[in-house]
Protein backbone atom coordinates (compact mmCIF):
# COMPACT_ATOMS: atom_id res chain seq x y z
CA UNK A 1 0.00 0.00 0.00
CA UNK A 2 1.18 3.30 -1.22
CA UNK A 3 -0.64 6.15 0.72
CA UNK A 4 1.55 8.74 -1.13
CA UNK A 5 0.49 7.49 -5.04
CA UNK A 6 -2.03 9.65 -6.44
CA UNK A 7 -5.14 6.86 -8.29
CA UNK A 8 -5.80 7.51 -11.58
CA UNK A 9 -8.55 10.09 -12.25
CA UNK A 10 -10.87 7.90 -13.44
CA UNK A 11 -10.62 5.37 -10.80
CA UNK A 12 -10.62 7.72 -7.99
CA UNK A 13 -13.74 9.09 -9.82
CA UNK A 14 -15.61 5.46 -10.06
CA UNK A 15 -14.73 4.72 -6.58
CA UNK A 16 -16.45 7.79 -4.99
CA UNK A 17 -19.54 7.30 -6.80
CA UNK A 18 -19.84 3.88 -5.37
CA UNK A 19 -18.88 4.76 -2.27
CA UNK A 20 -22.02 7.56 -2.90
CA UNK A 21 -24.56 4.67 -3.79
CA UNK A 22 -23.27 2.47 -1.02
CA UNK A 23 -23.40 5.37 1.33
CA UNK A 24 -27.08 5.87 -0.30
CA UNK A 25 -28.36 2.60 0.83
CA UNK A 26 -26.64 2.62 4.28
CA UNK A 27 -28.13 6.02 5.28
CA UNK A 28 -31.40 4.70 3.73
CA UNK A 29 -31.09 1.66 6.67
CA UNK A 30 -29.16 4.07 9.34
CA UNK A 31 -32.97 6.38 9.22
CA UNK A 32 -34.72 3.25 9.72
CA UNK A 33 -33.11 2.04 12.56
CA UNK A 34 -32.43 5.11 13.97
CA UNK A 35 -36.03 5.76 13.79
CA UNK A 36 -36.55 2.49 15.56
CA UNK A 37 -34.15 3.33 17.86
CA UNK A 38 -36.12 6.61 18.84
CA UNK A 39 -39.49 4.72 19.41
CA UNK A 40 -37.58 2.22 21.57
CA UNK A 41 -35.76 4.45 23.39
CA UNK A 42 -39.12 6.20 24.46
CA UNK A 43 -41.05 3.08 24.82
CA UNK A 44 -38.28 2.80 27.89
CA UNK A 45 -38.55 6.07 29.44
CA UNK A 46 -35.68 8.20 27.62
CA UNK A 47 -36.48 12.32 27.10
CA UNK A 48 -36.06 13.25 23.35
CA UNK A 49 -32.60 14.93 24.82
CA UNK A 50 -31.43 11.97 26.44
CA UNK A 51 -32.05 9.31 23.65
CA UNK A 52 -30.41 12.25 20.94
CA UNK A 53 -27.89 12.76 24.00
CA UNK A 54 -26.69 9.21 23.28
CA UNK A 55 -26.85 9.03 19.35
CA UNK A 56 -24.57 11.84 19.32
CA UNK A 57 -22.31 10.74 22.35
CA UNK A 58 -21.99 7.30 22.31
CA UNK A 59 -22.77 6.46 18.30
CA UNK A 60 -22.96 3.41 18.14
CA UNK A 61 -26.36 1.74 17.18
CA UNK A 62 -26.08 -2.10 18.61
CA UNK A 63 -24.87 -0.36 22.04
CA UNK A 64 -27.73 2.03 22.28
CA UNK A 65 -30.34 -0.45 21.33
CA UNK A 66 -28.76 -2.51 24.00
CA UNK A 67 -28.59 0.27 26.48
CA UNK A 68 -32.36 0.56 25.64
CA UNK A 69 -32.91 -2.94 27.20
CA UNK A 70 -30.03 -2.38 30.15
CA UNK A 71 -32.11 0.97 31.16
CA UNK A 72 -35.46 -0.91 30.87
CA UNK A 73 -34.59 -3.70 32.90
CA UNK A 74 -33.15 -1.87 35.79
CA UNK A 75 -29.45 -2.28 34.91
CA UNK A 76 -27.00 -0.37 37.39
CA UNK A 77 -25.09 1.81 35.62
CA UNK A 78 -22.01 0.21 36.33
CA UNK A 79 -23.44 -2.89 34.71
CA UNK A 80 -24.40 -1.12 31.52
CA UNK A 81 -20.91 1.10 31.11
CA UNK A 82 -19.31 -2.63 31.20
CA UNK A 83 -21.23 -4.04 28.90
CA UNK A 84 -21.23 -1.15 26.54
CA UNK A 85 -17.49 -1.26 26.72
CA UNK A 86 -17.51 -4.76 25.65
CA UNK A 87 -19.92 -4.59 22.99
CA UNK A 88 -18.43 -1.95 21.31
CA UNK A 89 -15.01 -3.79 21.93
CA UNK A 90 -15.32 -5.09 18.43
CA UNK A 91 -14.05 -1.28 17.14
CA UNK A 92 -10.64 -2.37 18.26
CA UNK A 93 -10.36 -4.34 15.02
CA UNK A 94 -12.10 -1.91 12.62
CA UNK A 95 -9.32 0.76 13.75
CA UNK A 96 -6.14 -1.98 13.58
CA UNK A 97 -7.49 -2.84 9.95
CA UNK A 98 -7.54 1.03 9.17
CA UNK A 99 -4.72 2.03 11.09
CA UNK A 100 -2.18 1.37 8.17
CA UNK A 101 -4.36 3.67 5.79
CA UNK A 102 -4.58 6.44 7.74
CA UNK A 103 -1.31 6.73 8.91
CA UNK A 104 -0.25 10.01 7.16
CA UNK A 105 -3.76 11.29 8.24
CA UNK A 106 -2.54 14.55 10.93
CA UNK A 107 -3.65 13.05 14.12
CA UNK A 108 -6.46 15.56 15.13
CA UNK A 109 -8.63 14.44 12.42
CA UNK A 110 -7.52 10.60 13.39
CA UNK A 111 -8.88 11.44 16.45
CA UNK A 112 -12.64 12.75 14.98
CA UNK A 113 -12.40 9.85 12.61
CA UNK A 114 -12.60 7.49 15.93
CA UNK A 115 -15.42 8.63 17.08
CA UNK A 116 -17.42 8.23 13.71
CA UNK A 117 -15.86 4.44 13.36
CA UNK A 118 -18.99 2.32 12.79
CA UNK A 119 -19.15 -0.64 11.30
CA UNK A 120 -20.54 1.05 8.28
CA UNK A 121 -18.20 3.70 7.75
CA UNK A 122 -15.41 0.67 7.92
CA UNK A 123 -17.24 -1.14 5.43
CA UNK A 124 -17.09 1.72 3.37
CA UNK A 125 -14.01 3.39 3.85
CA UNK A 126 -11.48 0.30 3.61
CA UNK A 127 -13.79 -1.02 0.43
CA UNK A 128 -12.84 2.27 -0.74
CA UNK A 129 -8.96 2.18 0.07
CA UNK A 130 -8.88 -0.97 -0.98
CA UNK A 131 -10.24 -0.32 -4.60
CA UNK A 132 -8.22 2.75 -5.09
CA UNK A 133 -5.02 0.83 -3.80
CA UNK A 134 -4.53 4.02 -1.75
CA UNK A 135 -6.08 6.59 0.70
CA UNK A 136 -8.52 8.61 0.06
CA UNK A 137 -9.85 10.37 3.01
CA UNK A 138 -12.99 11.44 1.53
CA UNK A 139 -14.08 8.52 1.18
CA UNK A 140 -13.77 7.90 4.89
CA UNK A 141 -15.74 11.15 6.10
CA UNK A 142 -18.36 10.22 3.10
CA UNK A 143 -19.45 6.37 4.91
CA UNK A 144 -18.87 7.97 8.67
CA UNK A 145 -21.08 11.43 8.63
CA UNK A 146 -23.26 11.61 5.35
CA UNK A 147 -24.25 7.54 5.55
CA UNK A 148 -24.38 7.04 9.00
CA UNK A 149 -23.96 9.84 12.12
CA UNK A 150 -26.44 12.45 9.92
CA UNK A 151 -29.20 10.26 9.03
CA UNK A 152 -28.61 8.25 12.30
CA UNK A 153 -28.97 11.35 14.69
CA UNK A 154 -32.12 13.03 13.10
CA UNK A 155 -33.65 9.49 12.57
CA UNK A 156 -33.60 9.45 16.27
CA UNK A 157 -34.91 13.07 17.06
CA UNK A 158 -37.80 12.02 14.67
CA UNK A 159 -38.27 8.69 16.28
CA UNK A 160 -38.67 9.62 19.78
CA UNK A 161 -40.66 12.36 18.70
CA UNK A 162 -42.98 10.77 16.64
CA UNK A 163 -43.29 8.09 19.17
CA UNK A 164 -45.09 9.81 21.40
CA UNK A 165 -47.68 10.20 19.07
CA UNK A 166 -48.80 6.70 19.01
CA UNK A 167 -51.36 5.55 21.68
CA UNK A 168 -51.10 2.28 22.42
CA UNK A 169 -47.63 0.85 21.18
CA UNK A 170 -48.07 -2.57 22.31
CA UNK A 171 -50.97 -3.02 19.44
CA UNK A 172 -48.68 -1.99 16.48
CA UNK A 173 -45.70 -4.60 18.12
CA UNK A 174 -43.52 -1.52 18.76
CA UNK A 175 -41.94 -3.49 22.23
CA UNK A 176 -41.27 -6.29 19.77
CA UNK A 177 -38.67 -4.43 18.02
CA UNK A 178 -36.09 -4.37 20.27
CA UNK A 179 -35.91 -8.00 20.82
CA UNK A 180 -35.81 -8.40 17.21
CA UNK A 181 -33.54 -5.89 16.60
CA UNK A 182 -31.31 -7.83 18.76
CA UNK A 183 -31.50 -10.83 17.25
CA UNK A 184 -31.04 -9.18 13.86
CA UNK A 185 -28.12 -7.75 14.69
CA UNK A 186 -26.65 -10.87 16.79
CA UNK A 187 -27.55 -12.89 13.12
CA UNK A 188 -25.37 -9.87 10.93
CA UNK A 189 -22.12 -10.86 13.18
CA UNK A 190 -22.36 -15.04 13.14
CA UNK A 191 -19.26 -15.59 10.68
CA UNK A 192 -18.87 -18.94 11.64
CA UNK A 193 -19.20 -21.93 14.17
CA UNK A 194 -17.53 -20.11 17.02
CA UNK A 195 -19.85 -17.09 16.42
CA UNK A 196 -23.02 -19.70 16.70
CA UNK A 197 -22.20 -21.26 20.18
CA UNK A 198 -21.36 -17.72 21.57
CA UNK A 199 -24.78 -16.62 20.80
CA UNK A 200 -26.38 -19.48 21.49
CA UNK A 201 -24.50 -20.06 24.79
CA UNK A 202 -25.02 -16.32 25.18
CA UNK A 203 -28.59 -16.72 25.12
CA UNK A 204 -29.15 -19.93 27.36
CA UNK A 205 -26.97 -18.57 30.03
CA UNK A 206 -28.95 -14.98 29.93
CA UNK A 207 -32.29 -16.38 30.69
CA UNK A 208 -31.27 -19.52 33.08
CA UNK A 209 -29.48 -17.07 34.65
CA UNK A 210 -32.01 -14.04 34.49
CA UNK A 211 -34.36 -16.55 35.78
CA UNK A 212 -32.73 -17.55 39.03
CA UNK A 213 -31.56 -13.65 39.52
CA UNK A 214 -32.51 -11.04 37.76
CA UNK A 215 -32.64 -10.23 33.72
CA UNK A 216 -30.14 -7.31 34.35
CA UNK A 217 -27.22 -9.83 35.87
CA UNK A 218 -28.44 -12.58 33.05
CA UNK A 219 -27.39 -10.56 30.24
CA UNK A 220 -24.22 -9.94 31.96
CA UNK A 221 -23.55 -13.54 32.45
CA UNK A 222 -24.44 -14.52 29.26
CA UNK A 223 -22.68 -11.60 27.40
CA UNK A 224 -19.71 -13.09 29.35
CA UNK A 225 -20.03 -16.76 29.12
CA UNK A 226 -20.84 -16.93 25.56
CA UNK A 227 -17.62 -15.36 23.96
CA UNK A 228 -15.88 -17.86 26.22
CA UNK A 229 -17.28 -20.99 25.51
CA UNK A 230 -17.47 -19.96 22.13
CA UNK A 231 -13.74 -19.67 22.13
CA UNK A 232 -13.78 -23.34 23.31
CA UNK A 233 -14.80 -24.35 19.88
CA UNK A 234 -11.43 -25.41 17.98
CA UNK A 235 -9.59 -23.43 15.11
CA UNK A 236 -10.31 -26.01 12.56
CA UNK A 237 -14.16 -26.14 13.05
CA UNK A 238 -14.42 -22.99 12.99
CA UNK A 239 -14.90 -22.37 9.94
CA UNK A 240 -14.72 -18.59 9.84
CA UNK A 241 -15.73 -16.57 6.80
CA UNK A 242 -15.86 -13.06 7.13
CA UNK A 243 -13.57 -12.23 10.55
CA UNK A 244 -14.47 -8.67 11.87
CA UNK A 245 -11.78 -6.26 10.17
CA UNK A 246 -11.52 -8.19 7.41
CA UNK A 247 -12.96 -7.01 3.69
CA UNK A 248 -15.09 -9.79 3.64
CA UNK A 249 -16.23 -8.46 7.04
CA UNK A 250 -16.82 -5.20 5.06
CA UNK A 251 -18.66 -6.68 2.38
CA UNK A 252 -21.47 -7.83 5.13
CA UNK A 253 -22.52 -4.24 5.60
CA UNK A 254 -22.90 -3.07 1.88
CA UNK A 255 -25.72 -3.38 -0.80
CA UNK A 256 -26.87 -6.62 -1.96
CA UNK A 257 -24.94 -7.00 -5.08
CA UNK A 258 -22.03 -4.91 -4.18
CA UNK A 259 -18.27 -6.39 -3.72
CA UNK A 260 -15.59 -5.36 -1.95
CA UNK A 261 -13.16 -6.36 -4.44
CA UNK A 262 -9.23 -7.39 -2.60
CA UNK A 263 -6.41 -7.28 -5.23
CA UNK A 264 -5.07 -10.48 -5.97
CA UNK A 265 -1.72 -9.84 -4.26
CA UNK A 266 -3.37 -8.74 -1.14
CA UNK A 267 -3.46 -10.76 1.74
CA UNK A 268 -6.32 -11.26 3.39
CA UNK A 269 -6.47 -8.00 6.35
CA UNK A 270 -7.24 -9.33 9.91
CA UNK A 271 -6.50 -7.09 12.45
CA UNK A 272 -3.62 -7.03 13.84
CA UNK A 273 -1.55 -8.23 10.68
CA UNK A 274 -3.13 -5.44 8.80
CA UNK A 275 -1.01 -4.61 5.45
CA UNK B 1 -37.56 17.07 30.32
CA UNK B 2 -35.26 14.70 31.94
CA UNK B 3 -31.21 14.68 31.22
CA UNK B 4 -30.45 12.32 33.86
CA UNK B 5 -29.12 9.52 30.96
CA UNK B 6 -26.84 12.14 29.75
CA UNK B 7 -24.06 11.45 32.33
CA UNK B 8 -24.48 7.71 31.35
CA UNK B 9 -24.13 8.93 27.67
CA UNK B 10 -20.77 10.10 28.74
CA UNK B 11 -20.09 7.08 30.32
CA UNK B 12 -20.71 4.91 27.99
CA UNK B 13 -18.94 7.29 25.59
CA UNK B 14 -15.50 6.93 27.77
CA UNK B 15 -15.37 3.50 27.28
CA UNK B 16 -16.41 3.08 23.64
CA UNK B 17 -14.47 5.48 22.31
CA UNK B 18 -10.41 4.23 23.26
CA UNK B 19 -11.95 0.79 21.19
CA UNK B 20 -12.26 2.85 18.37
CA UNK B 21 -9.05 5.24 19.02
CA UNK B 22 -6.56 2.89 20.20
CA UNK B 23 -6.06 1.36 16.52
CA UNK B 24 -5.87 4.70 14.78
CA UNK B 25 -3.84 6.49 17.71
CA UNK B 26 -1.69 4.02 18.75
CA UNK B 27 1.02 1.76 17.52
CA UNK B 28 0.76 -1.32 19.90
CA UNK B 29 -2.24 -2.56 19.30
CA UNK B 30 -0.61 -5.13 16.88
CA UNK B 31 0.57 -6.64 20.01
CA UNK B 32 -3.06 -7.54 21.74
CA UNK B 33 -3.01 -10.93 22.51
CA UNK B 34 -4.84 -13.19 19.28
CA UNK B 35 -7.13 -14.91 21.45
CA UNK B 36 -8.16 -11.07 22.96
CA UNK B 37 -8.89 -10.21 19.53
CA UNK B 38 -10.93 -13.73 18.97
CA UNK B 39 -12.92 -13.02 22.45
CA UNK B 40 -14.16 -9.46 20.98
CA UNK B 41 -14.99 -10.71 18.15
CA UNK B 42 -17.45 -13.25 19.93
CA UNK B 43 -18.75 -10.41 22.57
CA UNK B 44 -21.15 -9.00 19.87
CA UNK B 45 -23.12 -11.69 19.40
CA UNK B 46 -23.35 -12.97 22.63
CA UNK B 47 -24.55 -10.36 24.24
CA UNK B 48 -26.97 -9.23 21.54
CA UNK B 49 -28.52 -13.40 21.42
CA UNK B 50 -28.63 -12.53 25.44
CA UNK B 51 -30.65 -9.58 25.46
CA UNK B 52 -33.05 -10.88 23.00
CA UNK B 53 -33.79 -14.03 24.64
CA UNK B 54 -33.69 -12.13 27.85
CA UNK B 55 -36.31 -9.87 26.46
CA UNK B 56 -39.12 -12.41 25.09
CA UNK B 57 -38.74 -15.43 27.36
CA UNK B 58 -38.06 -13.88 30.72
CA UNK B 59 -41.05 -11.58 32.29
CA UNK B 60 -40.89 -9.97 35.55
CA UNK B 61 -43.87 -9.12 37.77
CA UNK B 62 -44.48 -5.63 39.59
CA UNK B 63 -41.91 -7.23 42.59
CA UNK B 64 -39.49 -8.08 39.96
CA UNK B 65 -39.45 -11.19 40.18
CA UNK B 66 -38.74 -12.86 37.01
CA UNK B 67 -40.77 -15.80 35.56
CA UNK B 68 -40.78 -18.03 32.04
CA UNK B 69 -42.52 -16.75 29.22
CA UNK B 70 -44.20 -18.20 26.73
CA UNK B 71 -45.96 -16.15 23.66
CA UNK B 72 -45.89 -15.17 20.21
CA UNK B 73 -42.84 -13.21 20.66
CA UNK B 74 -41.08 -16.08 20.38
CA UNK B 75 -41.91 -16.51 16.91
CA UNK B 76 -41.69 -12.87 15.79
CA UNK B 77 -38.20 -12.96 16.99
CA UNK B 78 -37.34 -16.11 15.60
CA UNK B 79 -39.30 -15.07 11.99
CA UNK B 80 -37.18 -11.98 12.43
CA UNK B 81 -33.78 -14.45 12.91
CA UNK B 82 -35.01 -15.76 9.50
CA UNK B 83 -35.80 -13.36 7.41
CA UNK B 84 -32.32 -11.47 8.50
CA UNK B 85 -30.17 -14.63 7.83
CA UNK B 86 -32.17 -15.50 4.65
CA UNK B 87 -32.40 -11.94 3.08
CA UNK B 88 -28.80 -10.22 5.26
CA UNK B 89 -31.43 -7.57 5.27
CA UNK B 90 -32.35 -6.38 8.97
CA UNK B 91 -35.36 -4.16 8.10
CA UNK B 92 -36.91 -6.64 6.49
CA UNK B 93 -36.82 -8.81 9.43
CA UNK B 94 -38.04 -6.29 11.28
CA UNK B 95 -41.33 -5.87 9.23
CA UNK B 96 -41.75 -9.66 9.74
CA UNK B 97 -41.18 -9.34 13.13
CA UNK B 98 -43.69 -6.53 13.48
CA UNK B 99 -45.86 -7.87 11.35
CA UNK B 100 -46.38 -10.99 13.32
CA UNK B 101 -47.56 -9.60 16.44
CA UNK B 102 -49.76 -7.22 15.34
CA UNK B 103 -52.29 -9.63 13.14
CA UNK B 104 -51.98 -12.37 16.37
CA UNK B 105 -52.81 -9.59 18.68
CA UNK B 106 -55.37 -8.27 16.28
CA UNK B 107 -57.34 -11.80 15.51
CA UNK B 108 -56.77 -11.85 19.49
CA UNK B 109 -54.30 -15.20 18.99
CA UNK B 110 -51.98 -13.49 21.32
CA UNK B 111 -52.64 -11.10 24.47
CA UNK B 112 -51.51 -7.85 24.50
CA UNK B 113 -48.62 -7.71 26.67
CA UNK B 114 -49.46 -6.33 30.41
Amino acid sequence: MSQSTVPPAEALAASRRRVLVDAAGIAASALGFGFVYGLSAREAGFSPIEAVAMSVIVFGGAAQFAAVGYVASGLAWPGIVLLTGLLNARHLLYSAALAPWLTRVPIVRRAVMAHLLTDEAFALSIGHFRRLGVTDEWGYWIGAIVSTFIPWNLATLAGVLLGGQIPDPARFGIDIIFPSAMIGLAAGLLTGRREVVAAAVGAGVGVVVALSTSPAIGIIAGGLVGPAVGLLVPTRFAAETAPLGSPASADRFLMPGSHVQSPPDDPDTRAGAAP
Amino acid sequence: MSVELIPLAVLMFLVTYPSRALGLLTPWLDRLPRVGFDYLQLVGPAVLASLAAVSVMVATDDAGTPSFHVGIEWVAVLACLAVTAWRRNLLLGLIAAVGIVVIARATGLAALPA
